[in-house]
């Protein structure tokens, strides 16, 4: 509609679109510095793992950490990006306590990869460039009155950044980019990606446009996301700022918004005098990295199956349903460890269930990585073994599984001294059958004229006769037998 | 024997004035001097290369002994907790730290006036400048308390004060020494350099300090040769350089050179050629961009490599309410006039919309420059034969236009701007002066370099006009 | 080319040097005068300048090995230390945006530029 004085033309927030672009840096898993031989390792005493180089001390001079150059690699093949056989770093100036040379290295115009893209549930998201950089200190406001506390432990620790096109339309998408992200992240080696020790995070460039529109409107980025969900919540409380803005005739500034996840709330940062100038030369103390595309096809070639690829071959070799998938593609190390089970038992859909069910109830309730787990895989499938072929009930399969994960032995083993090993000899469960007819007679007379109701609670009897131990499914079937049905 | 050589360098250093008060040639002097060198002799040293030797080092070089002030107040104290790969290297050739030489500050500068501790004067006249910005390395060779300093070069730092001083003084190709350890001004153009009293002791020196160091992700990969048998092989024979081919240059022989500096080179070029070299007029047209080229990429760098003086990690600081406002009187109370004005000069030429005009376009020029050495050297010409400085040594204060005293590397900076290796060899004097003449390499071509060097040196030490010796030291 | 005293606080800003506002007329016609010698090289022609980004050896380290030791402990030479950390003045804030990788509970400062799109 048009508004009569100004002539300013609006709409409804309905109307408007959300476009939203990810940068997301992501911190390799590397056991030194990108520059130094410091240890990256997290948590260590404050300004403990840093040399003369990452302190930034005069006549200190960097070296590239190749295992870095590999990881950022695999991490760009895995998104499917170009490699450029030859990449340039760039200084990045700024002033900041926790920025020790007063520019950080990075790359600027000339990255390590471009141009791949990252497919979600909904669509792919095309992926602009991967770059190799390094993390600046921590500091620490709130620790000292009127003073910032310096930790430069996590200075010169190498990140890659990944940055994407604006192709997100929802934060649903945005977290489902996220997720498929850090998913990609963890299957090749490349980061441990956990957001609250920092080794991922998120920034977000948001604007609206009206649907139906090519062109993009003035984004605004935010930053203080410390949770994917956060980033889904933010992006929504954004976008809907923006979009009452401009439905009320406004236009958006371009500035940094803070998101305050206290308040559910965006607001912006204190305002800067327009955007920085960072002054990017080539760095002159590193020359240009060069890969060969024999180094990179080696790279390529040795990634592990990526994420779509086994969940396609989850659904084919195993025909479990999207659900599960999804579950085990979530947990690479905990779909490993399933994959060994159904190799062993034969029956995916089983081992799923178990392994989905039972197997991660007990690695939550200890907060236990599957790799240190007290059941093999082939232990469990010897489990599995016995519940197929009647040898214990899967009532019992699940006390001698408790068992077996504390005591480390055989279910076979456990089965039997828990006493638990099922019955399915006929002779002894139609002995337990007559003694509960005997002591039910009233029942019993019914069900033998037809009261199928009854057989229920008649089997009920004969398990607890039995001690859990008789083949309910076998005691059904003689039951009926005696029904002449 | 043992500490004995420290203790002659030291007491020619008292005798010549070489403090404060003095010469002001030595920053600091090694509390340990003397007893790491007799323990080193203890441990059974003795058949090092320099054992003993007392040699001095810039004060922009990391020693452990003793602060590394770069000539600035914001370094004023600040000892380094890590050493120097080419003082380690020196050391590890038997030789001990003498003490750390005066500079112009983080080393911008023509003349070592722009030291914040007070200005170097030159041994041979001390009304005049010793040149810049190692001019106390090279006056501590020239008053023959060392018979070898480190010094650096980015410009022409070690050459012109050796020219100035009437030492030999070398500026190795780029890469050749390990930068780990020295306080970097512009990365793509410094190197440590070697001023000494005899073109076989900078051979020397030179030969000890190259090679590939892994804590320098520039430094070159290839061998390092003898240099020192390069230079006494050229000894040998009536003449030497039969065969060479000295390339003249006519862009360093402007028309307005200073006519007793233009008579030493030709007198330099007759020698040459009765050493049996043939000499030939080359060009080299992109010298005329030699200066602006420089003063673009050099501050710019430099305002880059000067950012982490922020008073947060180490030197100076001075306090204030906020952080922002620390850095800005920290660094505007820690840096000099010449310094500040480097810092903001190439903070202007990287900045948006100036750094495609300036930054970028020096950088291409840069490029054309060096294709002009490599263009010449390929086409015949060994090694090419210059002025080092465009006059011999100013008098203290004389010049305070900061261009005119960029004009002194006009030289020197091809060579830096290019890479390839130079060396600076007293070829007599002007006005009772001393005067450098330079020869120039290509690149990793010292050894043919260091032999042409000191075949002109011997042969001028036993020619009428022979410079005069410089005081000798042990 | 003419260089203001606007750029010159502008430059004395982004290098974190407090200057004088008296130096400022001086800066200005020193920084022009320098400058005004390197107009030379807007006419120089650069077509046939090569991409040199290909010369030169990589030098890459190994993800391993010891770090560079410090000869001399951080706190013997940095200026002010509290507890393990360095300590600065506080930065200017009043609630400005956080930074990368920072307690979800501190407050934050505001000097930290954004991390803008590269390129």
């Amino acid at each position: 509609m048009t508004d009569a004085t100004t002539g300013a033309v609006t709409a409804g927030t309905g109307a408007y679109e959300m476009v939203v672009g990810l940068e997301v840096h992501v911190q390799l898993k590397t056991v030194t510095k990108a520059f130094c031989s410091c240890s990256t390792e997290y948590g260590a005493p404050p300004n403990t793992n840093v040399c003369p180089v990452c302190l930034a001390l005069p006549g200190a001079l960097p070296v590239l950490n190749a295992h870095a150059v590999e990881l950022a690699t695999r991490a760009a093949l895995a998104l499917g990006c170009t490699v450029h056989p030859v990449s340039v770093f760039a200084r990045k100036h700024y002033f900041y306590p926790d920025l020790p040379k007063g520019y950080q290295i990075s790359q600027f115009d000339r990255p390590l990869a471009t141009g791949g893209s990252l497919a979600t549930d909904e669509h792919a998201v095309r992926i602009t460039r991967v770059h190799l950089e390094e993390d600046a200190g921590k500091s620490i406001h709130d620790r000292y009155p009127a003073a910032t506390a310096i930790d430069l432990n996590r200075a010169g620790v190498p990140l890659i950044e990944i940055v994407s096109e604006p192709d997100i339309r929802s934060a649903a998408a945005a977290g489902q980019y996220l997720r498929a992200l850090k998913r990609v992240m963890e299957y090749t080696g490349v980061s441990d990606v956990n957001m609250e020790e920092g080794s991922l995070r998120v920034d977000a460039n948001v604007s609206a446009r009206l649907r139906g529109t090519e062109a993009l409107g003035t984004k605004t980025e935010v930053k203080n996301l410390n949770s994917f969900s956060n980033v889904e919540r933010a992006l929504a409380a954004e976008f809907a700022r923006q979009t009452a803005v401009l439905s009320a005739g406004g236009r958006i500034e371009q500035q940094t918004m803070l998101w305050d996840a206290a308040h559910g709330s965006v607001r912006p940062a204190r305002s800067k005098e327009g955007s920085h100038d960072y002054r990017y030369f080539p760095e002159p103390d590193l020359r240009p990295l060069v890969v060969t595309s024999a180094w990179v096809d080696a790279v390529r070639g040795s990634l592990a199956e990526l994420p779509a690829a086994r969940a396609a071959r989850y659904a084919s070799q195993y025909g479990l349903g999207a659900g599960d998938i999804a579950a085990l593609i979530d947990k690479p190390r905990v779909a490993d460890y399933f994959e060994a089970v159904a190799a062993g038992h034969g029956d995916a859909k089983a081992a799923a269930n178990w392994v989905l069910g039972e197997v991660l109830a007990a690695l939550n309730a200890t907060h236990m990585d599957v790799r240190a787990f007290g059941i093999q895989p082939a232990a469990l499938a010897g489990l599995l073994g016995l519940v197929r072929d009647g040898t214990i009930s899967h009532a019992a399969a699940k006390t001698v599984f408790a068992e077996m994960a504390h005591s480390g032995e055989p279910a076979a083993v456990v089965a039997q001294r828990l006493g638990v090993t099922q019955v399915g000899d006929d002779d002894a469960l139609n002995r337990w059958i007559d003694e509960v007819m005997a002591e039910n007679p009233a029942e019993a007379s019914r069900y033998l004229a037809g009261e199928r109701k009854l057989q229920g609670p008649l089997v009920g009897r004969i398990m607890k006769k039995s001690q859990g131990r008789a083949d309910p499914k076998r005691v059904n079937q003689l039951l009926a037998v005696r029904t002449g049905a | 024997m043992t500490g004995s050589l420290v203790r002659a360098a030291l007491d020619r250093a008292a005798s010549v004035g070489a403090g404060r008060e003095g010469l002001n040639i030595l920053v600091a002097v090694n509390p340990h001097a003397v007893a790491d060198a007799e323990s080193a002799a203890a441990r059974g040293g003795g058949q090092r290369l320099l054992e003993g030797v007392p040699v001095a080092i810039k004060d922009n070089i990391a020693t452990l002994d003793t602060p590394t002030t770069c000539g600035s107040r914001i370094l004023a104290g600040y000892v380094s907790p890590f050493e120097a790969t080419v003082v380690e290297r020196l050391r590890a050739a038997g030789a001990v730290v003498l003490g750390k030489t005066n500079m112009d500050e983080f080393a911008m500068g023509s003349s070592t006036e722009h030291s914040a501790y007070g200005p170097t004067r030159n041994p041979r006249d001390p009304c005049r400048v010793p040149g810049g910005s190692s001019g106390g390395s090279a006056a501590a060779v020239a008053a023959g308390i060392v018979r070898i300093a480190l010094g650096s070069e980015t410009g022409g730092s070690v050459r012109q004060p050796a020219s100035f001083c009437g030492v030999v003084g070398v500026k190795p190709t780029y890469g050749r020494v390990s930068r780990y350890g020295l306080v970097a001004f512009a990365s793509s153009l410094d190197q440590v350099g070697v001023l000494a009293q005899s073109v076989e002791d900078a051979a020397l020196a030179l030969g000890i300090i190259a090679g590939r160091d892994p804590r320098d992700a520039t430094s070159a990969g290839r061998d390092v040769p003898d240099y020192r048998s390069a230079v006494r092989r050229a000894a040998t024979g009536t003449t030497p350089l039969a065969g060479v081919v000295v390339g003249r240059p006519r862009e360093y022989f402007p028309d307005g050179l200073h006519p007793g500096v233009r008579e030493r080179c030709d007198a330099a070029l007759n020698t040459l050629a009765e050493l049996g070299a043939t000499i030939r007029d080359v060009s080299l047209p992109h010298t005329t961009y030699a200066i602006p080229v420089y003063y673009i990429v050099a501050p710019a760098e430099a305002s880059s490599n000067l950012a982490r003086f922020d008073g947060v990690r180490y030197g100076a600081r001075v306090q204030a309410e906020a952080v922002t406002a620390m850095y800005d009187a920290t660094r505007s109370h820690g840096f000099g006039a010449e310094v500040t004005r480097r810092i903001l000069l190439g903070t202007y030429v990287l900045s948006a919309g100036y750094y495609d005009a300036y930054y970028k376009r020096a950088q291409d020029v840069r490029t054309l420059i060096t294709a002009d050495f490599r263009r010449v050297f390929a086409g015949g010409v060994d090694l090419l034969f210059t002025p080092t400085a465009p006059t011999p040594a100013f008098k203290l204060g004389s010049i305070s236009d900061p261009y005119e005293m960029y004009l002194n590397d006009i030289f020197t900076a091809t060579a830096n701007l290019s890479g390839v290796p130079a060396i600076s060899v007293p070829i007599g004097t002007a006005e009772g002066l001393p005067v450098g003449g330079q020869i120039i390499a290509p690149h990793f071509g010292e050894a043919s370099m260091f032999a042409a060097a000191a075949a002109l040196e011997h042969a001028l030490e036993h020619s009428p006009g022979a410079p005069p010796p410089s005081a000798p030291a042990s | 080319m003419s260089v203001s005293h606007d750029d010159v606080r502008r430059v004395a800003a982004l290098a974190r040097v407090g200057l004088d506002e008296r130096r400022l007329p001086a800066l200005a016609a020193e920084l022009s005068g320098i400058l005004d010698h390197m107009a030379v090289l807007a006419r120089v022609d650069v077509a046939a300048v090569t991409d040199l980004a290909q010369e030169g050896e990589v030098h890459l380290r190994p993800d391993s090995g010891p770090p560079i030791p410090l000869l001399r402990p951080l706190p013997t030479f940095a200026p002010l230390m509290r507890d393990g950390f360095l300590i600065v003045p506080r930065l200017a804030t009043h609630g400005g945006e956080a930074r990368h990788g920072e307690s979800p509970g501190a407050p934050v400062g505001n000097d930290r530029p954004d991390e803008e799109d590269s390129a």
